[in-house]
């Protein structure tokens, strides 16, 4: 088993925003508001167009490392905090930094970053302990 | 604190709605959708071999995927109002009709397995003061999740959302101007929910103010200042007034106006007074005392200004 060292990156993930890759992430987590599928109803908000929800960004924060650390280690715990919307036709670049290691624990920085800044960044807890 | 945030924060430590049963227990179908629209390949969760070879006890459910086992359904026409939290209904109702989620924080006990049944419990952990954000202005409001199987607690999640009144629409900004061009666009004023009434009645050539109790005021303001209270009435002044004072600018020159300018301070007779440009007069006749009349100049086409002349 390899465990992680604090510093260590992530390679790079580059997600194309498709209103495809939208609609499908909100379906997929069961969040109807029409603000990530209808854009007309997007655009009476005040914003151009649809973007995505929060679970699914949630969702590609636990995928991007997940496809690092594989089945080794257990998620714990994630958390994240939104800033620039991911709307159709951006791409999302996920980049990833073992921020400190403790134990069996470790933890994980990423940040995603759109053309508008950054949309996401997010703190994943690894538990190398539990998985035997 | 304004009676809308007094009554969102009575919610604060309740719950925010009844607990939700997932209509369907943890299943394979869901969890390879989800992992198919994440691109998420971790055998673990849909091959019964690899999960097992993993130390887990058969297939597992993605542990980001916690509070998607009992969101409510799919309506026609958006959630019931039952589905709806009231915490967040209340600021609906007062114009806070934008929401954005902001922040997501989830903590798994273990990692569920196909048949597990999850209740979410939603409290209400926080409002926030009004904040002013890049959406309009707005209130964190927190909501802490407890997620159960039978009773275990299997994980928890703090939700923080957006409520916020979406800013208002901006009048367009002009086209810069060719180098060396005659004119140039006048300056824009900025629209907020205080004066968007103002500029409202500009456009339909009335002259609107707000009165608190009676007592007039302008620039328009969120609260009187005198007595604190947010509520007030919108009045149309007659128009007729006397100049209090006034300045005839010269200089700087700014682009989009005429020099020399004068502009005028006017005490209008219902007793509050504003700042508007003379025209149709020359320095020279501009007094004060002088009697003058407000007037609507349409500087841009669907822009309008107040302006006096003499009566």
């Amino acid at each position: 088993m390899t465990f992680p060292a604090a510093g260590q990156t992530l390679p790079e993930l580059a997600l194309p925003i498709t209103a495809g890759a939208i609609v499908a992430g909100a379906i997929a987590t069961n969040d109807f508001e029409n603000v990530h599928h209808d854009k007309a109803a997007a655009q009476a908000t005040g914003v151009p167009d649809i973007f995505m929800n929060i679970l699914t960004t949630n969702g590609f924060v636990q995928r991007y490392v997940s496809d690092w650390c594989g089945t080794q280690a257990r998620i714990a715990g994630i958390a994240i905090r939104l800033g620039a919307p991911n709307f159709v036709g951006d791409t999302m670049t996920l980049t990833g930094e073992v921020a400190s290691v403790e134990g069996d624990r470790a933890t994980v920085s990423v940040r995603g970053r759109n053309s508008i800044g950054d949309h996401v960044t997010a703190t994943v807890t690894l538990d190398y302990g539990s998985a035997r | 604190m304004s009676a809308l945030l007094e009554q969102a924060r009575e919610w604060v430590g309740k719950p925010a709605n009844k607990p939700a049963t997932a209509r369907d227990a943890v299943n394979l179908p869901m969890i390879r959708r989800w992992c198919e629209a994440m691109g998420e390949t971790n055998p673990v969760y849909t091959d019964e071999a690899a999960a097992r070879a993993a130390g887990h006890p058969g297939i597992v459910a993605p542990p980001a995927m916690l509070d998607v086992w009992a969101m409510p359904p799919y309506r026609p026409g958006g959630r019931t109002s039952e589905e709806d939290m009231p915490v967040l209904a209340l600021f609906d109702q007062a114009g806070y009709t934008g929401v954005v989620a902001t922040n997501v924080e989830q903590h798994y006990n273990r990692y569920l397995t196909l048949g597990d049944v999850v209740t979410s419990t939603p409290t209400v952990a926080d409002v926030s003061d009004e904040k002013r954000t890049g959406l309009g202005i707005g209130h964190f409001v927190t909501l802490a999740y407890d997620f159960t199987v039978d009773g275990e607690p299997v994980g928890r999640m703090t939700f923080r959302v957006l409520k916020f009144k979406p800013n208002l629409k901006q009048p367009e900004p002009q086209a810069a101007p060719a180098a060396g061009a005659e004119s140039f666009p006048h300056p824009r004023p900025a629209i907020t929910h205080d004066n968007a009434f103002f500029w409202e009645g500009l456009n339909n050539r009335k002259l609107l103010f707000q009165s608190f109790g009676g007592r007039l005021r302008h620039p328009p303001g969120p609260m009187d200042p005198v007595t604190g209270s947010l509520d007030f009435d919108i009045v149309e002044a007659s128009g007729r007034g006397t100049i209090h004072s006034f300045v005839v600018m010269h200089q700087p020159r700014m682009p989009g106006f005429d020099y020399p300018l004068p502009v005028v301070l006017v005490e209008l007779e219902e007793g509050v007074r504003i700042v508007a440009n003379m025209i149709d007069a020359s320095p020279e006749d501009v007094a004060i005392g002088r009697a003058v009349t407000a007037d609507f100049v349409e500087v841009e086409p669907g822009y309008v200004l107040p302006a006096f002349r003499l009566a």
